[in-house]
């Protein structure tokens, strides 16, 4: 396709219209990364999470700029919740990122939630695939930050960075219920208000309780928008980096990640073949029927699907 | 079909965003996808926006008057990028004498103070440069 | 009141519903179930002595001139004089402005306000790459004291008060017009007049701002302290509601997040070491006149008194003068309409009224033809006259606060006191406006309101006239004021004279000073004073202090 050799080539226009087809249409998709997967792989993928007002787009900004100052080519997927009534978005981290939009170096997209409960969008991972194909060096994807969904970011990312502030006491809270496992660097956000040490402490706490961690994450105090503390927050990634490859993790990762990717599709290609198969006769309606009239149980019926593709 | 994406700027110094913001929130009522880019934009900057967001339409608004200057700039540099599928509109405080000018620049449209929302989701509607489908 | 007549009142008011009311809703039923005031808020159909028994007249209206102020700040009002009639003007070049300024005194205007175009109040001059196409625009470009020379040329600065409606470089621009005073003669004692210097509210709403909040607030304090003991006469600061209106609030949003601001200055300057009472004399305020007459005046006196609460109890002022809310008004730019535009004149003539009726300082009547572009002269001329047949023909002047004791209005002033109060509550527990600012909560709470004004307009909830009712096929207005393109070229070659005519040398040590300054914690004022009289630009003076302080990020939440 001419659109993918465009995209090669560094040409952005054909990179940003690439993603919207794969954002937007699953055949075409399929037809794409089947072209462009070889090509992937290179790129190192920085998650960034926090709750809302944490300052994530702004950092992303400043840790972008140092990042592509130092020649690194970098994308940007920001996501924002999409409207459940509308469908709509107003996709809005672009306003903390004004100056990246014209370096040549940057690549930024802002993209909506789409009714996908995960944090990212379902297409996330799509439209990663064909900038990691362009040839990025580093992808950060800023989540939307709500929910307990940052869970979905662990499986896309190498490296995830959860951002905190000081004074939300809630959001402590919110690491005890299980999100402590997922952040490889823990950011202090605009470590110039007050309670950013006593947020620092709480955190560390916190992680010297967790066991089972053959590193424990660096917890850094920062203030993104004065600057302060980018530099470090870049070298903790880099040196995170180098830990994933130097323990074998790296490969453990991306290997899990890829399997549950390919699960993923395997799955849905059952789906649609179960249900492609069987929609003449409306089976699925009637075997439900019987489950709920008391005939059979579901595990039969599962197994009576089964047979049908065996 | 996919959400119709817009992209809202404000170019140039002014801070009134009351109407931007208002639009932006009616555009997502609409259902479109709108990416809001803030205040004091450069036409560089719009431009390079709206490539890598791979706007639709891209929405301007101003109401210090450099609209003359900064308007034409913007489609000049959407045809150097090779962007022609994109629907350019454009609102603000715009005197009636001027759109002529304007719209002979390549801007599909100006809307003055008192265009209802729904005119410019129908506008965007029935003018878009590139099928959604 | 007293219980017992409280109660008969009550049953005289159910007998009267019961009879004479529901009689009359049975044959002639209202337009509609809920009627609304401008801000949305449910209006009664009637107002009686039960909606208003719980203010005591002693404590909450009072007298004019005298806390808590309900009634006006001076206890003759316009018996003594009548408000200041200032007229927001400037464009183009300092020399078109200055004719338009002397233009105005002519015509009876009595003070002058400077409109600044865009690129001065962000601190650029006009050859930079951003004030391309913006030079001239929405007011008068200055890049150096050369430029302010010639804005007042010829206008004895000892004679008139100034109001300057700028920000971020307020302080850049208040030395400039200390300079070309003290060339005219005039020591800064006697020196008269307003800056707006409130940069929360650019934050929050009007977007001229350039410093991160911190360094904002140190050149407001410099202000402050500066002045107190130089430029007495002088109001440091217009802690502006305006603009928040005009970004859709709604009034009671206007007062609370207004006042919120204004805490946010006094708790700075305390923090610095001022004592309250020396600067909180020199504080002024800005609100908005829009349509709903009532409500409007309401929100003046609720402002009023709720201000001098605030001075009193939270801050222990015991000045009366530091509890006085004065206040300028301007009529509501966004109420305009393109539409049959001289239905703006009629809008602009009620929404003064209010302002009068409650009680402003000084007023700006916006002109007839402002939804499309900048005022013609003839159009200036009747926002004028507007104000001068409201303070000759009227009779509104005669007593002081006239809709005080109205039932309605009283409950009104109540309603929106505590609203307001609700607002400040909250911003209090966010940590002040400053975080409530950065966290995007004010700017959201405004945006809401606008959507909804702008959806109640779509569903004909609201009328305006000319746009969504009563509309007609109209021509293109004709002779609108139009700035020659040419300004940006003109300002750009009168600013390269004046680098090539200065002392640079001097111009780089005055900077090079500033900064060390701006790097301390001295107070910056006379360093600023200094560069600017050796004919340092705003543009380099700003981006000494850009180097310095850095720039502020805009915070939106949608």
């Amino acid at each position: 396709m001419e659109l993918i050799q465009r995209m090669l080539l560094g040409e952005k226009r054909a990179c940003a219209r690439l993603i919207t087809t794969v954002e937007n249409d699953p055949e075409e998709a399929e037809k794409i990364i089947r072209e462009v997967q070889k090509y992937t792989g290179n790129a190192h993928v920085i998650g960034i999470t926090g709750p809302p007002g944490a300052g994530k787009s702004t950092l992303v900004d400043k840790m972008v700029k140092v990042l592509a100052d130092k020649g690194n080519k970098v994308g940007i997927i920001a996501v924002d919740p999409t409207s459940p009534y509308s469908g709509g978005s107003i996709l809005g981290d672009r306003i903390r990122m004004q100056d990246l939009a014209v370096n040549p170096n940057v690549f930024i997209r802002s993209m909506g939630t789409r009714g996908y409960l995960g944090g990212l969008s379902k297409y996330t991972k799509n439209a990663l695939k064909i900038l990691d194909a362009a040839g990025y060096d580093y992808i950060i994807i800023e989540t939307v930050g709500v929910g307990q969904s940052e869970v979905d970011i662990v499986k896309t990312a190498d490296t995830v960075v959860m951002v905190m502030v000081p004074g939300l006491g809630d959001d402590i809270q919110s690491i005890k219920a299980g999100i402590m496992e997922i952040g490889d660097i823990f950011v202090i956000n605009k470590s110039d208000l007050f309670g950013a040490d006593r947020t620092a402490t709480e955190i560390n706490m916190m992680l010297d309780l967790s066991m089972n961690m053959d590193r424990r994450p660096p917890v850094m105090k920062v203030t993104a928008s004065k600057g302060e503390g980018i530099d470090s927050l870049i070298s903790e990634i880099k040196s995170h980096i180098n830990f994933l490859k130097t323990s074998g993790n790296f490969e453990k990762r991306r290997s899990d990640n890829m399997k549950l990717e390919v699960m993923d599709l395997i799955e849905s290609e059952l789906k649609k073949i179960v249900i492609s198969r069987t929609a003449n006769e409306n089976k699925l309606e009637t075997e439900v029927g019987k489950i709920l009239n008391k005939e059979k149980n579901m595990y039969e019926v599962r197994d009576e699907f089964l047979k049908l593709i065996g | 079909m996919r959400p119709i994406r817009v992209l809202i700027a404000k170019p140039g110094l002014d801070g009134h965003d009351r109407g931007a913001k208002v639009i932006a929130r009616a555009l997502r009522d609409a259902g479109m996808e709108v990416i809001y880019t803030g205040l004091r934009q450069t036409p560089e900057q719009i431009v390079a926006a709206a490539v890598q967001e791979d706007a639709d339409v891209v929405g301007l608004s101003i109401l210090s008057g450099a609209h003359n200057y900064l308007f034409p700039r913007v489609v000049d540099l959407m045809k150097k990028q090779g962007a022609d599928d994109v629907l350019i509109i454009g609102g603000g405080v715009i005197p009636e004498d001027d759109i002529p000018g304007l719209k002979k620049e390549g801007i599909a449209e100006i809307f003055t103070p008192g265009t209802t929302t729904t005119q410019m989701i129908d506008f965007i509607k029935s003018n878009l440069k590139r099928t959604v489908n | 009141m007293e219980e017992k007549k409280l109660d008969q009142l009550k049953s005289v008011r159910q007998n009267w519903e019961e009879t004479v009311l529901n009689k009359s809703l049975s044959r002639f039923p209202e337009k509609k179930e809920e009627f609304k005031s401008g801000s949305g808020d449910t209006v009664k159909r009637l107002y009686t002595p039960e909606n208003t028994a719980d203010i005591d007249y002693e404590t909450e209206i009072g007298f004019p001139g005298q806390y808590p102020f309900t009634r006006g700040y001076q206890p003759t009002m316009y018996r003594g004089k009548v408000w200041t009639m200032r007229m927001y003007a400037g464009f183009a070049t300092a020399e078109k402005s200055n004719e338009r300024y002397k233009y105005l005194v002519n015509q009876g205007s009595t003070g002058l306000s400077v409109a600044f175009d865009l690129p001065t109040q962000i601190g650029y001059d006009s050859d930079h790459p951003l004030a391309q196409g913006e030079v001239g625009k929405v007011g008068v470009a200055i890049d150096s004291l050369r430029d302010m020379e010639i804005l007042f040329d010829g206008i004895p600065l000892d004679k008139v008060s100034t109001s300057m409606t700028i920000n971020a470089p307020a302080s850049v621009l208040l030395a400039m017009y200390i300079a070309v005073a003290e060339k005219q003669g005039v020591t800064p004692d006697k020196l008269r007049g307003t800056i707006q210097n409130d940069i929360l509210k650019e934050y929050i709403a009007r977007g001229t701002y350039i410093f991160p909040t911190e360094p904002s607030m140190r050149l407001i304090t410099n202000i402050f302290e500066y002045c107190s003991k130089e430029v007495p006469k002088w109001n440091t600061i217009s802690i502006s509601g305006y603009h928040i209106r005009e970004a859709g609030s709604t009034a009671a949003q206007e007062v609370g997040f207004t006042l919120a601001d204004g805490i946010a200055y006094v708790e700075a300057a305390i923090k610095t070491g001022l004592d309250v009472d020396v600067f909180a004399p020199r504080l002024s305020f800005f609100f908005n006149a829009h349509n709903d007459l009532f409500e409007e005046v309401a929100k003046y006196r609720a402002a009023r008194r709720l201000w001098a609460k605030i001075m009193k109890n939270r801050f222990k002022a015991k000045k009366e003068k530091s509890m006085m809310l004065k206040f300028h008004t301007q009529t509501a730019g966004s109420t305009l309409t393109a539409q049959q535009p001289d239905n703006n004149i009629i809008r602009v003539a009620m929404q003064a009224l209010a302002a009068v009726l409650g009680g402003t300082q000084s007023l700006h009547t916006n002109s007839r033809d402002e939804a499309l572009a900048l005022p013609t002269t003839d159009s200036v001329t009747i926002a004028l006259r507007t104000q001068q047949i409201l303070a000759n023909e009227t009779g509104v002047t005669n007593t002081v606060d006239p809709l005080a004791g109205s039932y309605y209005v009283e409950a009104k002033t109540k309603e929106i006191e505590e609203k307001a109060m609700e607002y400040i509550n909250k911003i209090d527990e966010l940590g002040g406006a400053p975080r409530a600012i950065d966290l995007g909560y004010i700017q959201k709470e405004i945006s809401d309101s606008a959507y909804k004004y702008q959806m109640e307009i779509e569903s004909q909830d609201r009328i305006v006239v000319g746009v969504n009712k009563y509309q007609v096929e109209e021509e293109t207005p004709k002779g609108l004021l139009k700035v020659d393109p040419k300004v940006g070229e003109m300002q750009k070659k009168k600013t390269d004279e004046v680098k090539a005519a200065r002392n640079n040398k001097a111009v780089e040590e005055k900077l090079k000073e500033l900064k060390t300054a701006c790097q301390g914690t001295e107070n910056v004022m006379p360093y600023i004073l200094a560069a600017v009289k050796e004919y340092a630009t705003l543009g380099e003076i700003c981006g000494v202090m850009r180097e310095v302080f850095g720039e502020y990020e805009h915070a939106v939440l949608l």
